[in-house]
């Protein structure tokens, strides 16, 4: 175990979203064959999106703007999630602008909760309306982070020991609230949700998540 | 932009689902424990609680395989060749206003010609003047050949969990079943059917909603699962082949056939985005560019999902 932690920690510290998409790029170049290149205009594909995507259940005018994807996203879209150099730095700037901080300045919530927020998928899908709960954070979705739980997904990182092996200094508690906040600050062209630039969780669920990965007594971190 | 709808999510009213999603949270990934270990009970395997977390996903994995093998050495079993028989006797009996069967309907090898015809689609019509995949060609043939409404059949044109797939899909799935043994060859290569590949390349790259999901967040890489449940490599052919032949397919977890058209709702479901109406430009394209990266791939379908 101890060693798969070590190789866990090396992985972590590696920028491992871009690195993951130029692998991915690479394939999708790969896998194109030049001789059937053709070419669809953005405006072609906003009028199928509108045309094909009723817009159900909510009222149109609602969700409406989740049809359009923004700036960010447009760039992440149009390069594989592999942006260059030159719009990286835009990236950062823009979602950094995003982020709301604790008024107080106190990152860690409750770890208890931040573990039901990481197991609840609950929120946003089509069927959630009218909202029944809270939304969830679904991090094991694509996270491994505790032992117990062992139905974890693996399009993340995992995230076992995540605290323990920063060792839990606040500077880092800072930067996983970031990181949920809104990941692209850190890895432009992630794939996570930006679960507070885009108003899925709370601030408070946030530092509960926070509590998860970076308080010694969380599951997280034994 | 996204204050506006996430505070005024109470305010919003329920309606029924068009789609005829039931109203519960079927795919979810919190569900996914629960699937794969009904599915170990079914095959008589006990695991047991092993150290390491990994060895126990190999088990499931291996569980699930050992459940689908023996769908396979039985391939009687799978329940979804009732909804094939269904899909025959409802395209060789008259019906709708017009009171005729479908057997004049040309799925672009010829009217009434089934067999292979869906190995080549999606493709281009010309009558229609559009690509059309399948169902959506299904769709125009009970319009323009048996006088259905358009707007009656893309109504809640998919079945909830536990109901029987609706009329269009079991039409699909004998279709489908009846290219059986045989590669995707769909040919994709006059302009229109070009240009449909790449809108649907553009869509299955495209990132919105509030999760900032697109096909891509899934179905871009290899050998990675949400939960325990594995994800198609869709965007490259290996991935692409080994399964989209495989749909319809019978799915255990909802007691039905799913088709590829109602596949894609359960797609954006998950994604935060409203349902892709049945027939669209859009599932047309998705359609068309996971089809072409199964070039090559067998059909076996109804196939048999979890």
């Amino acid at each position: 175990m101890k060693i798969i932690a070590l190789a866990t920690a090396a992985l972590l510290t590696l920028p491992a979203g871009s690195a993951l998409a130029q692998q991915m790029q690479m394939q999708m170049k790969m896998q194109k064959p030049a001789d059937k290149a053709a070419t669809v205009s953005a405006a072609k594909v906003d009028a199928v999106i509108k045309a094909g995507l009723p817009a159900f259940p909510a009222p149109p005018e609602v969700w409406q703007p989740r049809l359009t994807p923004d700036e960010t996203m447009k760039i992440c879209a149009a390069t594989h999630n592999d942006p260059p150099k030159a719009q990286l730095a835009a990236i950062e700037k823009a979602e950094k602008a995003k982020i709301e901080y604790p008024a107080d300045n106190n990152y860690l919530g409750d770890w208890k909760k931040g573990e039901a927020l990481a197991q609840s998928g609950y929120g946003l899908r089509f069927t959630d309306y009218p909202a029944r709960r809270a939304n969830g954070g679904n991090c094991y979705a694509c996270h491994q982070l505790t032992k117990a739980e062992v139905s974890y997904g693996t399009i993340g990182p995992s995230l076992l020991g995540y605290g323990k092996l920063r060792d839990f200094k606040d500077s880092e508690v800072k930067v996983a609230y970031e990181k949920i906040y809104d990941s692209h600050v850190t890895f432009p062209c992630s794939l996570m949700p930006r679960f507070g630039a885009n108003k899925v969780l709370s601030i408070e669920q946030i530092k509960d998540l926070v509590a998860l990965l970076m308080s010694k007594d969380s599951p997280v971190n034994q | 932009m996204y204050v506006m709808f996430a505070s005024r999510n109470k305010a919003l009213k329920t309606t029924p689902s068009r789609s005829g999603r039931p109203l519960r949270e079927k795919n979810n990934p919190e569900d996914f424990t629960v699937i794969f270990r009904t599915v170990i009970f079914a095959t008589c395997l006990a695991v047991a609680i092993p150290a390491l977390a990994a060895a126990q996903d190999a088990d499931a994995e291996k569980a699930v395989e050992k459940y689908r093998q023996m769908m396979k050495e039985d391939p009687w079993s799978n329940p979804g060749l009732l909804d094939a028989d269904r899909g025959e006797a409802l395209w060789k009996t008259p019906r709708g206003p017009n009171k005729v069967s479908l057997e004049t309907c040309d799925l672009g090898k010829g009217p009434g010609k089934v067999d292979g015809a869906f190995a080549e689609l999606p493709r281009y019509f010309a009558d229609a003047d559009r690509v059309m995949d399948l169902e959506t060609r299904l769709l125009w043939c009970q319009e323009k050949i048996q006088g259905f409404e358009h707007a009656a059949l893309i109504t809640k044109p998919h079945p909830g969990g536990g109901q029987p797939v609706k009329d269009t899909g079991a039409i699909a799935t004998w279709v489908a079943n009846k290219s059986n043994g045989m590669t995707f060859a769909a040919k994709l290569d006059n302009p229109q059917e070009r240009e449909i590949v790449a809108l649907g390349e553009a869509l299955f790259n495209r990132r919105s909603g509030p999760f900032d999901f697109a096909c891509t967040t899934c179905h871009a890489e290899a050998g990675k699962r949400i939960r325990l449940q594995p994800l198609a490599h869709l965007a490259a052919p290996a991935g692409a082949k080994a399964v989209m032949g495989e749909w319809p397919a019978y799915r255990v977890s909802s007691t039905n056939v799913m088709t590829m058209q109602h596949r894609l709702v359960d797609c954006y479901w998950q994604m935060r985005l409203p349902a892709p109406e049945m027939g669209s430009e859009l599932t047309v394209a998705l359609i068309a560019y996971l089809t072409k990266n199964a070039t090559g791939g067998e059909i076996a379908a109804p196939g048999l999902k979890r």
